[in-house]
């Protein structure tokens, strides 16, 4: 009985050593060996990867579905902790020892979801009440929104505008006329109110002579543009808001050959000017600078909403080529379902090969 | 209400053939195309123009511009248009005088319909290639041309809602204007070129209540002003518009002011709508009925025509 003792002696050269310290230590490495075993088995990512991702889905224009699901459907609760510790740009450390919800972000992820909704429900509408609607909203935001009033009014067909009216008329129980006057204050209310009361001519036929004069005039006032500006002339409301479209290319034309400058070099202070001009009369460029801002890494929430409102109104025909200049910088920059829209139909436009 | 008297049972393959019989041979059978004419409406005439078209292979039109003649021409062409296209091509000979008649597109653009007015509005352009607006702006200048292509464009909402806050806010705001003599500002024409019908009258009523005259009184008629007087001209033919015909009619038996072409005018162009209300109101304001003075005031076939047009029996 006596030789069986707690103390076990290992002959370490010429030191008798405990073994009883070792086996502790090598029961606890073994036991932290194990844990770490069984805990890579329920991840399947390495923490930093995930909260990349996630950072990846959430930011940018739209949100990319796919990754979200891979990662919900994969964390339990403590794998989840990480993430929220690890994504500071969308929680933040509560002062009662919590992750929270930053409610910047909760408030920038309603507009990223909102997108593919909107998307669908402005495609799926008639034109005329989507042209009513998106009028009252920019009506409603302010002058920061009037560009679009002008997109509107100068891009759409003389019928479709008719319609547009009509449709106003039905939603809002006002004609656009009078909800635009009684709203827009200043020298901007006669040139928006005149271009979405316009019903212009649409044939083809074009007086050069009257083009060419007009042309002049043009010319005179964006010349005098340091005594009176361009927008308070009323010849130049006159002829952007009363004449046709064949007609205004061909003022366009005439002012290019005797300026030797395009009508919207002159008018680089005057943007709703400028757009109304670009509108009517090269529309394609428009579309392209509208495109090109939204897709800016700068783009504020109104720039990137012309997104969803050029594909689900524009003919795909008039976005053409638009899909070959910025298709990588929709990849880069745009995701999941939204982004699926968007490519899908620009192709569409590239496909059925309209000009 | 109408005036016109319309047969129950209409041919138009006999209306066309016996048009042809009015404009053959020597002569033209002046009675035969009032008989016929005078007693269809719209929808009626354009079909007689398709049948006699298809018979004949001519435009009815065209063959009786060149038979008739006169103030009769005048009437017949204008009567037998559709009416929008009527209206567009009276708008045309009002742009395109050298002193344009301001009242005749004001009374256009304010006494139609805007389902109306927009149907103007296309037979003008499918007519003359250019826009109604267009030709107008073209064509005038200053605070004239404003409140006319505004009046011209608008397409006012033609429901029945009315919003009491706004015509008081309104009522005050045309009443400044007009104290302060400021009849061009933005506010006045944006007032009356965008609200609708019903809004703009109650906003009349509620300038009366305020104060104690209608506010045509407040507009003086007689000023020089041609920008004051467009503006009366509005007010009159959006506040009443049976009472500013009458008065037009009237001016035009009288011969006081210019508007020659009025007579005409008023009784082609409201034969179809009201010149019933309009006739009554004539009595009342002159004790004498309008079919009485017209034939006193007019003559021939033309006379025969107006009459007719008035609702007086064969």
């Amino acid at each position: 009985m006596t030789k069986i003792t707690s103390k076990v002696y290992i002959n370490v050269g010429r030191f008798g050593v405990s073994m009883a310290p070792f086996l502790f230590i090598a029961l606890v490495i073994l036991r932290l060996f194990l844990s770490t075993l069984h805990n890579s088995k329920t991840k399947k990512m390495a923490h930093p990867a995930d909260v990349q991702l996630l950072n990846k889905a959430l930011s940018g224009i739209g949100v990319d579905e796919k990754s979200l699901i891979s990662i919900l459907t994969k964390t339990h609760h403590e794998h989840k902790r990480f993430i929220r510790k690890g994504c500071s740009q969308f929680f933040i450390e509560d002062e009662r020892q919590f992750e929270r919800w930053d409610d910047s972000a909760i408030k920038n992820l309603k507009v990223e979801f909102k997108r593919f909704k909107d998307a669908v429900m402005l495609s799926l509408m008639h034109p005329w009440e989507r042209d009513a609607r998106l009028l009252k909203k920019a009506l409603k935001k302010g002058p920061q929104l009037y560009g679009v009033i002008v997109e509107i009014a100068c891009t759409r067909s003389s019928d479709e505008l008719l319609g547009a009216r009509k449709a106003y008329h039905s939603l809002f129980e006002r004609s656009i006329e009078e909800d635009l006057a009684t709203h827009v204050k200043g020298t901007e209310r006669k040139l928006l109110v005149a271009l979405v009361s316009a019903y212009r001519y649409e044939g083809p036929k074009v007086k050069e002579d009257t083009a060419k004069s007009e042309a002049k005039e043009l010319l005179q006032a964006i010349n005098n543009r340091d005594k009176r500006k361009p927008i308070e002339d009323e010849e130049v409301i006159r002829i952007l808001t009363t004449r046709s479209k064949p007609h205004l290319r061909e003022v366009y034309q005439q002012y290019k050959k005797i300026s030797g400058k395009t009508i919207t070099e002159g008018l680089e202070a005057e943007i709703l000017l400028k757009e109304t001009i670009e509108c009517l009369c090269t529309p394609h460029t428009y579309f392209t600078k509208v495109f090109e801002t939204a897709l800016r890494e700068d783009a504020n929430e109104d720039d990137k909403k012309a997104l969803t409102r050029l594909v689900s109104t524009q003919e795909a025909g008039n976005l053409k080529g638009i899909s070959d200049k910025f298709a990588h910088k929709i990849e880069e920059r745009v995701k999941g379902a939204y982004k699926d829209v968007l490519l899908g139909v620009l192709a569409k436009g590239q496909m059925s090969g309209q000009a | 209400m109408a005036t016109i008297d319309v047969p129950n049972q209409v041919s138009f393959l006999e209306d066309a053939e016996a048009l042809r019989k009015a404009c053959q041979g020597w002569g033209t059978d002046e009675k035969a195309i009032i008989s016929v004419l005078g007693h269809r409406n719209a929808a009626q005439r354009k079909q007689i123009r398709l049948a006699y078209e298809e018979l004949y292979q001519e435009d009815l039109i065209k063959r009786l511009e060149s038979e008739l003649s006169g103030d009769f021409e005048r009437a017949v062409y204008r009567w037998i248009l559709d009416p929008a296209d009527r209206d567009a091509v009276l708008a045309n000979v009002a742009i395109r005088k050298s002193s344009p008649d301001h009242h005749v597109i004001i009374e256009i653009s304010c006494t139609r319909s805007p389902e109306e007015l927009l149907a103007v509005r296309r037979a003008y352009q499918a007519r003359y290639k250019h826009s109604l607006e267009e030709d107008v702006a073209a064509h005038t200048k200053g605070d004239i041309r404003t409140l006319l292509v505004v009046l011209v464009s608008a397409f006012r909402y033609d429901g029945e809602e009315i919003n009491t806050r706004v015509a008081n806010s309104e009522a005050k705001t045309l009443h400044d204007a007009i104290k302060d003599k400021a009849f061009n500002h933005e506010e006045v024409i944006r007032i009356m070129s965008t609200r609708s019908k019903m809004q703009l009258m109650a906003t009349f009523n509620r300038y009366r209540d305020d104060q104690g005259t209608s506010i045509t009184k407040n507009l003086p008629g007689a000023s020089g002003d041609e920008f004051l007087l467009a503006l009366r001209t509005a007010v009159r033919c959006l506040n009443d518009p049976k009472k500013y015909f009458e008065k037009v009619l009237r001016s035009s038996i009288k011969r006081t002011g210019t508007d020659e072409d009025g007579l005409t005018r008023v009784i082609v162009t409201r034969a179809e709508k009201d010149l019933k209300e309009i006739k009554d109101l004539y009595y009342k304001r002159n004790s004498v009925p309008l079919d009485q003075a017209v034939a006193k005031d007019t003559s021939g076939d033309y006379k025969a025509f107006l009459l007719t047009l008035l609702g007086k029996e064969d």
